[in-house]
């Protein structure tokens, strides 16, 4: 091996290290007793669930779990849903305002989020919906970058398909959901991840809506217990509780890690 | 002529709840953003109509722009740091090497991950008391930093945690545009005696300019939009020092109860982040590299 080679790899190891060994320790502190939280190692003879007990015990971690799980999972449904509608409608159909809503779509992208969020958060009190999953679920219905995803995916599909499927008489969503959908499977895999990710992650605008425990989600009960002082200062259960947090990302993460790559790779690229 | 018509009308079906959605959830807010930056209210008074009030006194308040100030000292050192670690990164791993997939999935990792948790466990890694980093630095002899205490160093501190959160990114943003490099020109340069560093210089760095640009944009963005991170680790603090315009935003409609104020630090930023993404894009559209 040339000496090149070996700076090559001491460089990319140093590198993995010190992306990987943070995440390991923050596991390992969270399954140590109290009297070890100085301890920057690994291991330890006296391994416990004390620290994610106490978690239990003090915050409804588990009802955050499920509120932003059904969150991010009705999120991700209907923006896949109506990002496939009004993407096919743009790449396929001849309509009058068509223009409009192209245009419109791009301008809704280009313009940032902090213009509105003062106003929207007016909008959800107007609609009495704080502290509520309307609040949290309906301003992220749609999606403009799933637009311009399904769009470009089914700009591709040729119109002899459609033709022959117009011919037996299906409908146009029938021809959507039985020839589009089923081609457009990457598009569905890269929204999807995007849009389950960018909710599940999201913690500004929850912060905002919600002050109510019971209609919390994950990462914000997560910086709440670790900010607010139920975690008592004592970080073996402040680990314990952010290890909650990244735990389904990281094991979703290693299954599917290269449509993560893909999907946030591609976001960057349209965004 | 019916097929035309019937595909006219399933357009205007399938189109019409996004449109509806976009009325209620993005132009009225638009709109009502308008409103507010002339107006004071306290959510529980009627609105009071004060002309240009809000914007006097946003261009006099010195706290808006420290944190804009804060904003551009973080992106001085985030965006830097990031090109020139990633692009390494991207060198190295653009050529054959065992374990190439390994290595991108876990300098991936933290991108996926929540920048609340991201943050949370920093605030441990940063800790003068038994924090893992100012370990590692007494092992080479550095005294130990007050990463999150000192108001000179808490900002550079937000910005290398957050090169690390987003490195993974900007690799494969890099990565896929040096393997889209024609060899054919590589090998054309070595005919020509190029040196490695040649090379880079005149080949790999011009033709990575649209991956620059998309880095630097994105990392701005980034930047713009620092919340839970001094949330959650400084408060904005110390002195300040790491206060970012989307917490202030926070802090004066939520601790303060100013709508008015807090909508015309939002109309603020939009616009600032427009004219900077717009320039950047102007600039290094028309910057030479050679």
């Amino acid at each position: 091996m040339s000496m090149r080679r070996l700076l090559v790899y001491v460089m990319l190891i140093a590198g993995a290290v010190s992306f990987i060994y943070p995440f390991l320790w923050m596991g390992s502190i969270s399954l140590r007793p109290i009297s070890e939280f100085h301890d920057l190692g690994l291991f330890s003879e006296n391994f416990t669930l004390a620290n994610y007990q106490a978690v239990f015990d003090r915050i409804p971690i588990g009802r955050a779990f499920i509120n932003s799980c059904f969150i991010a999972g009705t999120v991700t449904c209907s923006v896949l849903f109506f990002s496939s509608l009004v993407g096919y409608s743009l790449a396929k159909l001849q309509f009058k305002g068509q223009g409009a809503i192209m245009a419109i779509v791009m301008i809704s992208m280009m313009i940032p989020g902090q213009l509105t969020l003062i106003p929207l958060y007016q909008l959800i009190v107007y609609f009495g919906w704080a502290d509520s999953y309307l609040g949290l679920i309906v301003p992220s219905l749609m999606s403009g970058l799933g637009i311009l995803i399904f769009r470009q995916t089914f700009m591709t599909i040729p119109y002899e398909l459609m033709e022959a499927a117009r011919m037996e008489g299906a409908s146009e969503f029938q021809i959507l959901r039985k020839i589009f959908w089923p081609l457009a499977k990457p598009a569905i895999v890269i929204i999807g991840i995007l849009t389950f990710m960018g909710s599940w992650n999201e913690v500004l605008w929850p912060m905002i809506v919600v002050h109510d425990k019971a209609m919390m989600t994950l990462p914000q009960m997560v910086v709440l217990f670790t900010k607010g002082g139920e975690s008592g200062g004592q970080f073996g259960i402040e680990m314990a509780a952010n290890m909650m947090l990244v735990l389904p990302i990281i094991i979703s993460y290693s299954f599917f890690q290269k449509y993560f790559v893909e999907a946030l790779a591609s976001s960057g690229i349209k965004g | 002529m019916q097929s035309e018509q019937s595909n006219s009308k399933a357009g205007l079906v399938f189109t019409s709840p996004y449109v509806i959605h976009l009325l209620v959830f993005f132009l009225y807010p638009v709109g009502f953003s308008l409103y507010l930056v002339v107006h004071r209210w306290d959510l529980i008074t009627d609105p009071q109509y004060v002309g240009l009030r809000n914007f006097k006194y946003l261009m006099s308040d010195h706290l808006f722009w420290q944190a804009l100030t804060n904003t551009l000292y973080f992106l001085a050192i985030h965006i830097p740091l990031q090109i020139i670690i990633a692009l390494a990164l991207a060198i190295a791993l653009a050529k054959p090497l065992k374990g190439r997939v390994f290595f991108r999935a876990t300098f991936f990792l933290p991108v996926v991950i929540s920048g609340a948790a991201v943050t949370i466990l920093w605030q441990r890694l940063y800790s003068t008391e038994g924090g893992l980093i100012n370990y590692v630095l007494s092992l080479v002899g550095i005294d130990a930093v007050p990463w999150l205490t000192d108001p000179g160093i808490a900002m550079p501190a937000i910005a290398i945690m957050a090169t690390w959160k987003n490195l993974g990114l900007y690799i494969v943003f890099f990565l896929a545009g040096i393997l889209a490099i024609p060899q054919p020109v590589y090998e054309a340069a070595k005919m020509e005696g190029a040196s490695s560093w040649q090379e880079f210089r005149y080949i790999t760095l011009p033709l990575l300019k649209p991956t620059m640009l998309l880095v630097v944009v994105l990392s701005t963005l980034g930047g713009f939009n620092l919340f839970i991170e001094p949330y959650v680790m400084t408060g904005g603090g110390p002195l300040g020092s790491t206060m970012s315009v989307v917490l202030y935003m926070y802090k004066q409609a939520f601790s303060f109860q100013h709508m008015g104020y807090a909508a015309t630090l939002g109309f603020a930023l939009a616009l600032i982040i427009m004219v900077c993404v717009f320039t950047q894009k102007k600039y290094l559209d028309s910057e030479r590299y050679y």
